[in-house]
C-alpha cells in the first residue's frame, strides 16, 4: 500500500460513523468468536447441521441444542455485486463497496464483504467491524503479499502499517519487542515512553537506532507528565499500546502493608485511566481520519485478570481492575470505531516470573501475537499455549479454574 | 368474485401515517361500491409502516366492526394471499363482503428504517453489509441469473421500457416520461449489475378491492370478476444455493388444473416486479417458457398492453412506484380493471383471462413467499 498523503491540517476532519450495529442476541455468538479471531457457526448438537444466519432452533430437526463450533472456512463465491448506493452513512462514505454471496463448504450461504482479489474459491473469516460487531469477510483462498492493503479489509483490521504508534513503556523486554515488531510492519512513527528520562536502560541504544522511533518521557503514574505528552502527540496517535506494568509477587498474608499493592494499582489500573483520559478524547475524534486513522488501543493485561493467581495475588487484582476499566474504555471508544484490544498473556518469561515453571511466553512471541492481532482485527488476545489453555478452562467452568489455580 | 378496484393516488413522500393511506383506501372502496361502512364485515390489512398497530388496532382507528379480520404481513405476496383468504371466508359464510387493502406511507427516512428492521436475518446478516437492502440481494440473484442463463441487461431493459410505455397510459403512475433503451442502459449503477431503472422507487400509496359473492355483486350492480384458481407457497426450494425459482414452479400444475386452462390461454399477466429478474423467473416458473428460457422469451415478445404477451399493463411497480405492501396489490387491482373494462387506453383487447402473481419478503438471501391467481371476466 502506498503511504497515505499527508493530511492538510486546515481541512475538517471527517467525524467517525459506524456500520449498523444492531444484532439479535443469538447473532452475538459470531461476535464472541470473531473477538478471538475464530470462525464459528451454529451447529446442531442433535443432527450436526451447520446453519447461518443464527437461529433459535435447528432449521433441520428443530432442536434448540445449538453450539457455536469452529467451521472450515472454505467456500465458493457464487455471485458478487458492487454497491454504488447505500442508505447508511458509514457505507455511503465508503462507496463503491464489494459484496459476495458465498456457499460455504460446511453448508450455509453467507452474504460477505468481499476482498477485491477474491474469486472462485474463497476463505470466509468472521471479523469485527468498526461497530465492534462480527461480519463475514470473504478473502482470496491463497494469501498474496499485499492482501492486507485492500481498502475494505483495512476497515476491519488495525494494521500498524503507515500508522503512528505510542508504546507506553520501552524499558521492558515486551516493549522493546513490540517496537521492533511495529517498525518491521511499516509503522510511520513510534513514540516510545520511558519513565526515567535521566538514565539509559538496557536496550536504549538499539531502540534509538530504529529510524521511526522517538523516545519520549512517559511515567503513567504522573498525571502531569501524561497530560504534557498528550498535549504534544495525542492528536496524532493512531494506536496506543499500554504495556506499562508493575509486577510484584505474593498475595495477602506474605506481605505487610499496602504500598506494593498501591504501586501496582497506580501503574496497572490508574495508569490506564490516566492515559485513557488524556489520549482517549483526541483518538475518538480521529476515528475516521483517512486511510491511517486512529484505530486501536491495546492493553497488556494478564490471564490472572480472569481468575486470581494467589502467589501473585495483588498483581492479579490490579489486572482485574484494569480489565474492568478496559471494558469501560472499549464501550467509550466504540462510537468512534476505535478498537480496544485486550491482551491476556500467561506468565511472561521475565524476572518477576522467575520462580514459575515453564511454559512461559517469550517477550518476542507476545509482541508478535499483538502485532498479528492488530493485523487480523482480533479484540481479545490470548497469546501462546498457556493463555489458550487458561481461556478454554475459564470458558468451560470459571469456578473450576478458581479452584485449580489456587490449589 | 372480486370487485371495486381502487387506488389511492401515489406520492413519492408523505407526511401522513400508514393509517391515513389505509383509511383513504377503505373510503374509496365504499365510494366505488356505494356500500356503507357497516356493510363491510370482513377486512384484511397489509402494511409495513402501520407499526405499532396491526389490523386489529386499525378497526378502532377507522371505527369498523368486522366479524372477520386478517393482518397479512407477507409483503409482495399479500395481494394474492389476501384474495385467497377472503375468498375462503366468503365461501364459508364467515363474511359477506371483505375489503382487502394494502398500502404504506413513505416518509423521507422510513425506507431506511424499514430496511434496518425488516427481519431478524436481515438485521443480523444483510443490513450490516452495506445497508443495500433488497438491492444487494437482487443484485446477487440477477448476477447469478445472467451468468447461468445468458440474460443481458438489454433483456431486463426490454421489460422496463415496455412497462414504462404501459405506465404512460395509467394515470396513477409516478413515472410520466417515456423510457428509452439508451436511457435504461446509461443509468447509474446502484448495486451491479442493477442500475437505476432496475430498482423500484419506494413511495406512499394504497390499493384495495372487495371480495364478495356473485349474487351480492350483481345486486349491488358492481362489475366483478371471477377467481378461477390460486396457489400459495412459502420457503420453497430452500436448498437451492441461489434463488432461481420460487414456489410457483412447485404448484403451477395445480393452478392450471384448478382453472382448467393452459398458460397459452392467459390473455395478460401481472407479475410482481420489484426487479425485472423476478418477472423473468415468474414467467418461467408459471410455465410461459422453460427454466432458463426467459431471455429468449423476452426477445420474442413486446410486453406492451397492445402487443404480444401483455405484461404489467399498468406499468408495474417499476414504473408506477412501490407503495410498500400496496405493491403486492398493484397487479391484482389492475387485473380487475382489465377484466371489468375499466382499463381505459391501456386495455388488453378482448381480455378474458388474466394471471396475477405475488412474491414477497426478502428475509435473507431470497424471497420466501409466492402466490398466483387466475382471474376471469365474469361472462367467461
Amino acid at each position: 500500500m502506498q503511504r497515505p498523503k499527508r493530511k492538510n491540517p486546515v481541512l475538517r476532519t471527517r467525524l467517525p460513523t459506524l456500520p449498523p450495529a444492531a444484532r439479535s442476541r443469538v447473532a452475538l455468538g459470531l461476535t464472541a468468536a470473531a473477538a478471538l479471531g475464530r470462525f464459528e457457526l451454529q451447529q446442531c448438537r442433535e443432527c450436526g447441521t451447520v446453519q447461518y444466519p443464527p437461529r433459535e432452533a435447528c432449521q433441520k430437526c428443530l432442536s434448540v441444542r445449538l453450539d457455536w463450533k469452529p467451521q472450515p472456512p472454505g467456500g465458493e463465491l457464487i455471485a458478487q455485486t458492487v454497491l454504488h448506493h447505500s442508505n447508511d452513512l458509514f457505507f455511503r462514505e465508503r462507496l463503491p463497496w464489494r459484496l459476495g454471496l458465498v456457499k460455504l463448504d460446511c453448508g450455509p450461504m453467507v452474504v460477505a464483504h468481499l476482498h477485491a482479489a477474491a474469486k472462485g474459491k474463497v476463505l470466509a473469516r468472521a471479523m469485527l467491524d468498526r461497530a465492534g460487531q462480527a461480519v463475514i469477510v470473504a478473502l482470496p483462498y491463497k494469501e498474496n503479499g499485499d492482501m492486507a492493503d485492500d481498502r475494505q479489509l483495512r476497515e476491519f483490521t488495525c494494521d500498524p502499517q503507515h500508522r503512528k504508534i505510542l508504546v507506553a513503556d520501552g524499558k521492558t523486554a515486551v516493549g522493546q519487542a513490540l517496537v521492533q515488531g511495529f517498525a518491521k510492519s511499516g509503522a510511520e512513527i513510534i513514540w516510545v515512553g520511558y519513565a526515567e528520562p535521566w538514565k539509559k536502560f538496557a536496550g536504549f541504544d538499539e531502540l534509538e537506532k530504529i529510524p521511526q522511533v522517538t523516545l519520549v518521557p512517559l511515567d503513567v503514574t504522573d498525571s502531569k507528565n501524561v497530560k504534557e505528552l498528550a498535549a504534544e502527540i495525542a492528536g496524532k496517535v493512531d494506536i496506543v499500546v499500554n504495556n506499562a506494568e508493575h509486577h510484584r509477587t505474593f498475595g495477602i498474608s506474605n506481605r505487610q502493608g499496602v504500598e506494593t499493592a498501591r504501586a501496582e494499582m497506580d501503574v496497572n489500573y490508574l495508569g490506564l485511566l490516566r492515559l485513557a483520559q488524556e489520549f482517549g478524547p483526541a483518538m475518538r475524534s480521529r476515528g475516521a481520519d483517512g486511510a491511517a486513522s486512529a484505530v486501536a488501543w491495546v492493553n497488556l493485561l494478564s490471564v490472572y485478570a480472569l481468575a486470581n493467581f494467589p502467589p501473585h495475588g495483588t498483581f492479579s487484582a490490579s489486572k482485574a481492575a484494569a480489565h474492568s476499566l478496559a471494558q469501560c474504555l472499549r464501550a467509550e471508544m466504540r462510537p468512534a470505531g476505535v478498537r480496544v484490544v485486550n491482551v491476556f498473556p500467561g506468565p511472561i518469561d521475565d524476572e518477576w516470573n522467575q520462580l514459575l515453571p515453564p511454559p512461559k511466553i517469550a517477550p518476542a512471541a507476545l509482541a508478535k501475537s499483538i502485532v498479528a492481532a492488530l493485523r487480523e482485527g482480533i479484540e481479545d488476545v490470548y497469546p501462546g499455549d498457556v493463555a489458550q489453555e487458561w481461556l478454554e478452562r475459564w470458558r468451560d467452568n470459571p469456578k473450576a479454574l478458581e479452584r485449580e489455580i489456587s490449589a | 368474485m372480486l370487485a371495486a378496484p381502487v387506488t389511492v393516488p401515489y406520492v413519492r413522500y408523505s407526511i401522513r401515517a400508514a393509517h391515513w393511506w389505509l383509511a383513504r383506501a377503505l373510503s374509496s372502496l365504499l365510494e366505488a361500491s356505494r356500500l356503507r361502512k357497516q356493510d363491510i364485515d370482513g377486512l384484511t390489512i397489509s402494511s409495513f409502516t402501520l407499526a405499532p398497530d396491526t389490523a386489529i388496532g386499525l378497526t378502532q382507528h377507522l371505527g369498523v366492526s368486522p366479524r372477520w379480520l386478517d393482518h397479512i404481513p407477507l409483503g409482495g405476496a399479500s395481494g394474492v394471499v389476501a384474495l385467497r383468504r377472503a375468498a375462503r371466508a366468503v365461501q364459508a359464510g364467515d363474511a359477506d363482503i371483505v375489503a382487502c387493502i394494502g398500502g404504506d406511507t413513505n416518509h423521507v427516512d422510513s425506507f431506511r428504517l424499514t430496511l434496518a428492521n425488516f427481519s431478524q436475518f436481515a438485521r443480523d446478516a444483510v443490513y450490516p453489509y452495506g445497508a443495500g437492502g433488497p438491492n444487494a440481494s437482487f443484485a446477487f440473484l440477477t448476477a447469478h441469473y445472467m451468468q447461468r442463463y445468458g440474460a443481458t441487461r438489454e433483456d431486463f431493459g426490454k421489460l422496463c421500457v415496455a412497462q414504462r410505455a404501459n405506465a404512460l397510459k395509467y394515470p396513477h403512475a409516478l413515472f410520466k416520461k417515456p423510457l428509452s433503451m439508451e436511457e435504461y442502459l446509461a443509468a447509474r449503477p446502484i448495486a451491479e449489475p442493477l442500475h437505476l431503472f432496475d430498482c423500484v422507487m419506494p413511495c406512499a400509496g394504497a390499493e384495495g378491492f372487495l371480495v364478495l359473492t356473485e349474487g351480492r355483486a350483481r345486486s349491488l350492480g358492481l362489475p366483478c370478476i371471477r377467481l378461477k384458481a390460486t396457489i400459495e407457497r412459502h420457503n420453497a426450494f430452500a436448498s437451492d444455493p441461489v434463488q432461481i425459482r420460487a414456489g410457483w414452479a412447485l404448484d403451477r400444475d395445480d393452478l392450471y388444473a384448478q382453472a382448467q386452462c393452459e398458460p397459452g390461454d392467459i390473455d395478460f399477466v401481472e407479475t410482481y416486479d420489484d426487479y425485472p429478474v423476478i418477472s423473468l423467473m415468474q414467467l418461467e416458473d408459471l410455465g410461459f417458457c422453460e427454466k432458463g428460457e426467459g431471455p429468449a422469451f423476452v426477445r420474442k415478445h413486446t410486453f406492451t398492453h397492445d402487443g404480444s404477451f401483455p405484461l404489467n399493463t399498468s406499468g408495474g411497480q417499476l414504473s408506477v412506484g412501490q407503495a410498500g405492501a400496496g405493491g403486492g396489490f398493484l397487479g391484482m387491482v389492475e387485473a380487475i380493471r382489465q377484466l371489468t373494462g375499466q382499463a381505459g387506453a391501456r386495455a388488453v383487447k378482448d381480455a378474458k383471462l388474466g394471471l396475477v402473481s405475488g412474491f414477497g419478503m426478502i428475509n435473507y438471501d431470497r424471497g420466501l413467499g409466492s402466490g398466483a391467481a387466475i382471474l376471469a371476466a365474469s361472462q367467461a
